[in-house]
């Protein structure tokens, strides 16, 4: 058993701002990571963070408010207020402060953080580091990680939660490179281990993205909240999903279907290319329904041709390198082929404003969390915000928790720690035994294509239907998944077999949830029931864990400042 | 269906004696790529086949392997642009191994961590940003891409030859923080390569330009701090 105040499981941008922030406090903390931090998927954000900073000349009167107003009516009304005005009251002080830890901004002339205009926002508010945002504030957290000495245990893969009296105090972990699974102690947890993009097929996620954190703490009793809103990128590349960055649409790009037509003139004719991801991406996907995809097939184009070489390099020379690389394409020359692409969770584990969950002792930051400030459709720009705004105060509340309410330390951690080690090795064995037959990546991959098929952009019943009883099937087939390799180290068998059985879980809080909320509303769009439903539907879903499927609840959507009104763009 | 030929070495320090190549045919539609067919070989051939991932769009740093003779980000390798009929595929030469494809990055880290990379100041932070003009923030566009994948370390005849040698990797971020107009703390991050085992270490090579497959200049950025720890002998200043 290894033993610190606090554990932070997940090393992108929200763990590791969590960490820094109960360092400052005082706390020993330890970060345990699946990869080296610096390679966690916060890394492959582009286009930017949103702030209220006003650099912008056209942004002048810019305000956090505003941006408060614009991640609400993003949501469509789902978010939860209190929270949206929190984060955007934040945002500016924390981007100043990773500025003043090295993040290299793009720059005005003057000097001040660059900033440029996102989906579904009323100024440019979007500050980046040309194309690779995500790369620049990870590696300036890393950094400053390693400056304020936290200890990093790298390469380890969390299973599993340790609760004891009710009180979460550690978790249990294989060490990637040493082999064997050890128990990591101490008075709190915070979760922050990303999305679950990898259930569908089709998504723009990091192959770590599997829900991990959000399957643990649902397992473990902690509802999980808003699972059916699912974001699709308007823009992946066509052939692995990709990621384009909206900021290439944030820099003048155009969207072209079969004709040639800028086809958003007909959905958001005032926004154009710059509506929400979730109308820009049913536009797509209508033009590609209705056969005006390129040649008839399921793409179109996103085309910067017009932008020049000049622009391209300067702003967007990742996503130029992604295209020629992986696309084939360059987009000075050519258009790009696209796809609507999974691309973010906005559901996650039930936190409040400061991370806390209905557990004691567990907190959750980050994507895996949802406090909510996304509701049923994130705005472009608000996650990476979301990961520094709410990392950090979920660390300064778990410090605050630490300090007021010290638990029984180590010797008391020191037998349900054991018992937890105990109990995955005993479910190791039993995969290894070889009295199951299922393999578990032909459920991993008939999971991947349900969630993309039956829980897409556009939604109805009997497809959902359909949908959440091959989930089910699923569910109960991987009960009876074999594992073929259980020593060693580096064991991906094992891995990827433990796994897939919280991404299963996971999954299935999505497809339950999908089905029962009969309204469109956000990224969750029905086309047998079109319409937002205020009046039954204004409302969290919360999914609780029980083995035969998910039990559905709901909780209400914190209101007050804002009064939902029709999303027009 | 076309078919790749995946050569791939495998070595289990723990359980082998020597290491060896196994033989795996992986069938594609149109396009795969050097990562999709691990996993194709994990899933379907050999689930004991170690390798790192995870971003899977050349931004992460994971799976620098040696692809054909060559350092590649697996991730980023298409079969159909490689030479030859087999792919063979091993891990990053030079470098202790976890298992198979898993090279053991225990140094390497190390080494990153000496030399103090974070941005140091000695003034007060001011309430907004700190001022910096497009012309300053551009010194920093080539080293700031450094996914630290650890090719350019792995082929550097430098860290061979002297294994306290701090190389490429290291050296080329202490560059991005001494280029930084907002960094202050010269002084101290100069002593840990103004030494023996730092930047007069490199005798340009340029194996590290060649390995990096994010096509950025290592030894230029060392280069350039050889020549800013000379002018501190010399004049007392970095700059």
């Amino acid at each position: 058993m290894i033993n610190h105040q606090l554990i932070v499981v997940g090393g992108g941008l929200a763990g590791l701002r969590a960490a820094v922030e109960a360092r400052a406090d005082g706390i020993d903390v330890a970060v345990l990571s699946q990869v080296w931090p610096g390679r966690s998927h916060s890394g492959a954000a582009q286009g930017g963070i949103n702030a209220a900073l006003a650099n912008d000349p056209e942004g002048h009167d810019d305000t956090p408010e505003k941006h408060a107003f614009d991640t609400v009516k993003g949501s469509d009304y789902l978010a939860d207020q209190d929270a949206a005005i929190q984060m955007t009251s934040d945002a500016p002080g924390v981007i100043f402060e990773m500025e003043h830890w090295g993040c290299p901004f793009s720059r005005y002339d003057d000097g001040r953080i660059a900033q440029r205009p996102f989906g579904g926002a009323g100024y440019p508010r979007t500050c980046y580091g040309a194309d690779k945002t995500g790369h620049y504030l990870l590696h300036t957290l890393v950094e400053r990680a390693y400056q304020r000495g936290i200890t990093m245990y790298t390469e380890q893969f969390v299973t599993r939660l340790i609760v004891h009296d009710g009180r979460c105090i550690g978790v249990v972990a294989y060490d990637m490179t040493k082999g064997g699974f050890e128990a990591f102690c101490g008075e709190a947890v915070i979760m922050a281990t990303g999305g679950a993009g990898r259930t569908y097929s089709n998504t723009t996620n990091a192959i770590i993205s599997t829900g991990g954190g959000m399957a643990m703490a649902y397992q473990a009793g902690v509802p999980l909240k808003d699972m059916e809103f699912i974001q699709f990128h308007p823009t992946g590349l066509l052939t692995t999903n990709i990621l384009m960055t909206e900021g290439a649409r944030g820099e003048g790009g155009y969207l072209i279907n079969d004709l040639g037509e800028r086809f958003m003139s007909k959905y958001a004719a005032k926004a154009m290319e710059l509506a929400p991801r979730d109308i820009t991406s049913r536009s797509i996907q209508t033009e590609i329904n209705e056969g005006r995809g390129i040649g008839g097939k399921g793409y179109v184009y996103l085309d910067l041709r017009h932008l020049g070489a000049e622009k391209i390099m300067e702003r967007l020379p990742g996503i130029r390198d992604l295209a020629i690389h992986f696309e084939g394409v360059d987009p000075i020359d050519e258009p790009v082929p696209i796809v609507p692409s999974q691309h973010y969770t906005m559901g996650g584990i039930d936190t409040d404003v400061n991370g806390a969950t209905q557990l004691p002792g567990l907190y959750a930051a980050g994507e895996c969390a949802c406090v909510s400030v996304h509701g049923a459709n994130r705005l472009g720009g608000n996650s990476l915000l979301e990961t520094i705004v709410f990392g950090r105060r979920s660390g300064a509340a778990a410090a605050r928790y630490i300090q007021g309410e010290p638990g029984g330390g180590a010797q008391a951690a020191a037998a349900p720690s054991a018992a937890a080690v105990q109990e995955m090795a005993v479910a190791v064995d039993r995969l290894a035994s070889g009295a199951g037959s299922e393999d578990s990546y032909a459920i991993r991959a008939e999971m991947t294509t349900t969630m993309k098929e039956h829980f897409g952009i556009f939604r109805d019943e009997p497809t959902m239907r359909t949908g959440l009883d091959t989930m089910l099937a699923l569910k109960e087939r991987s009960r009876h998944m074999t594992l073929r390799n259980k020593f060693g180290v580096f064991n991906l068998d094992m891995m990827r077999t433990l796994e897939l059985e919280g991404m299963v879980d996971v999954a299935l809080a999505t497809a339950a949830g999908a089905l029962a909320r009969t309204e469109s509303r956000g990224s969750h769009s029905r086309t047998d029931y079109p319409a937002r439903d205020d009046v039954n539907w204004l409302k969290h879903t919360l999914a609780y864990y029980q083995p035969e499927g998910p039990r559905l609840d709901s909780k209400p959507v914190a209101l007050g400042t804002f009064e939902p009104q029709e999303r027009k763009y | 269906m076309p078919t790749a030929t995946f050569h791939i070495k495998r070595f289990d320090p723990d359980n082998d004696d020597m290491p060896r190549y196994d033989e795996f045919s992986v069938p594609y539609e149109t396009s795969l790529t050097v990562l999709d067919g691990l996993f194709y070989v994990q899933e379907h051939f050999d689930g004991s086949l170690s390798f790192r991932y995870c971003c899977r769009a050349a931004v992460c740093g994971s799976c620098a392997m040696y692809i054909n003779g060559r350092y590649r980000l697996a991730c980023q390798t298409n079969v159909r642009h490689l030479d030859g009929d087999v792919i063979t595929v091993e891990p990053m030469p030079h470098m202790p191994l976890v298992k198979d494809l898993v090279c053991d990055m225990t140094d390497f880290f190390a080494k990153y961590e000496y030399i103090e990379p974070w941005l140091m100041r000695n003034s007060q932070d001011p309430e907004k940003e700190i001022g910096q003009t497009p012309e300053e923030r551009k010194k920093l566009d080539m080293p700031i891409d450094c996914i630290l994948c650890g090719a350019c370390y792995s082929t550097c005849p430098s860290v061979w030859g002297e294994g306290n040698y701090i190389g490429p990797a290291a050296l080329l971020k202490a560059y991005r923080f001494e280029v930084d107009s907002r960094d202050e703390a010269r002084k101290k991050r100069l002593a840990h390569f103004d030494n023996e085992h730092g930047a007069y270490r490199c005798h340009t090579i340029t194996n590290c330009v060649e390995a990096c497959p994010k096509e950025l200049n290592p030894t230029e950025g060392i280069q350039w701090l050889k020549r800013a720890a000379v002018r501190r002998r010399l004049f007392g200043r970095l700059k």
